[in-house]
């Protein structure tokens, strides 16, 4: 599958968006996770529907008391309303398990508050298909040398420390450890669809790929200023944060295995 | 604080430490709930080497001896473990019964064929609130 992917990519490059049909890259999937992002995601999702058209949208609404899945619905999306919060990890996952479920073999995560370009899934598509090899691509903010991230000090800082960090145990250049703008192959749907970080999982699943000998690449994206809602990491929440991800990473690195593998012990069985 | 309590409060502290650690390792805890308890364990760590620490305050509060002072912080993390505890029992026995709801009204509608109910649209609102697109 993955050396099709790359053989078509060769043959032809085309400036437009690409066609599923004319590269044969398979079936693509926009998991679109919200969390009472009703001011949003109907946006989210028609930007998404115009400018990527070649990805079904799905939005994972994570339990939200205001009307987030009517107006995603409404928007054009499928939508699996989970019927309560599990958080953000708990959402991205049972995408990935909608995405192995329904046979997809791309899944590109956008957030639902409408900080991410669709367009950019093209930037991201085209490096999953030019590297062999590539499982997850990251968008990242901070590539560009002028780049414009308005976010505080404190967050700031506390993602350069987890990329820091992360360049060391991957031995490769990880700029946006925290960014949740991803494009993931089936090898990674399937990683993922089985075991996903629960709290903040984007730093994580960036160790438990490397764990499982996966490979990952970044682009260069921008990302907007979050329209409505509020983000999942607020102020106070930020020292929790740090703590808690670096409690994550350290065990993830004690373990022989990031993610549980089929026939292992494991406390819940998440996908099949 | 004789030197005998004090190793056998710092080596206790230390095997709270790493036990949890190895739960989180082998995913039998969450992160959320084990840093609780490490913080519970730091403490009593740095209580039981640092004495100069652990007489001030059991003299601030007026304990007469500092292995007293130490059982107290230990009880009092004990009770908010306890306290976070029920908090995160009521929040699960609610989703729990979200769950129970939510799956006997799917199993009915199984059992009888009928449709997922359509959520009731309003387009104009729609329009209204989302004016781009």
């Amino acid at each position: 599958m993955r050396d099709d992917a790359f053989n078509h990519r060769n043959s032809g490059r085309e400036p437009t968006f690409p066609s599923g049909v004319e590269r044969g890259s398979g079936r693509l999937l926009a998991v679109v996770p919200a969390y009472n992002e009703a001011g949003a995601v109907a946006q989210v999702v028609r930007a998404l529907r115009e400018r990527a058209p070649d990805f079904d949208v799905i939005v994972v609404d994570d339990g939200s008391t205001d009307d987030t899945a009517t107006r995603a619905r409404a928007a054009g999306a499928t939508v699996v309303k989970l019927p309560f919060n599990l958080g953000i990890g708990g959402a991205v996952q049972a995408g990935f398990v909608y995405a192995l479920e329904h046979g997809y073999d791309y899944v590109a995560q956008v957030d639902g508050d409408g900080q991410h370009e669709p367009a950019e899934l093209e930037k991201l598509l085209d490096a999953m298909l030019s590297g062999p090899g590539v499982d997850m691509v990251c968008g990242s903010r901070f590539i560009t040398a002028d780049y414009r991230y308005p976010a505080p000090i404190s967050r700031r800082t506390g993602i350069h420390v987890f990329a820091f960090v992360l360049t060391r145990i991957v031995g490769q250049p990880i700029s946006d450890p925290t960014s949740g703008f991803r494009l993931y192959n089936s090898r990674a749907i399937a990683l993922f669809a089985r075991d996903y970080p629960h709290d903040y999982p984007e730093v994580e699943a960036i160790l438990m790929v490397h764990a499982h000998r996966l490979r990952m690449a970044e682009v260069p994206v921008r990302m907007h200023v979050r329209d409505s809602g509020r983000s999942s990491i607020g102020k106070t929440h930020s020292l929790y944060y740090m703590i808690k991800v670096s409690l994550a990473l350290l065990a993830g690195l004690m373990r022989r295995r990031a993610v549980v593998e089929p026939g292992e012990p494991a406390p819940v069985s998440s996908a099949h | 604080m004789g030197s005998r309590i004090q190793i056998a409060a710092i080596g206790f502290a230390l095997l709270v430490l790493v036990g949890v650690f190895e739960l989180v390792r082998r995913r039998r805890l969450r992160e959320r709930y084990a840093l609780l308890w490490m913080a519970a364990a730091l403490v009593m760590l740095v209580l039981a080497i640092w004495k100069h620490l652990l007489s001030t305050l059991s003299s601030a509060v007026g304990i007469a001896t500092p292995s007293n002072a130490l059982f107290v912080v230990a009880l009092a993390f004990v009770l908010l473990l306890l306290l976070h505890f029920s908090v995160s029992v009521s929040r699960l026995a609610d989703q729990n019964r979200v769950l129970a709801q939510r799956l006997a009204l799917l199993e009915e509608r199984t059992r009888t064929g009928e449709p997922a109910p359509q959520e009731q649209e309003d387009p104009e609102r729609e329009a209204d609130r989302m004016p781009t697109g």
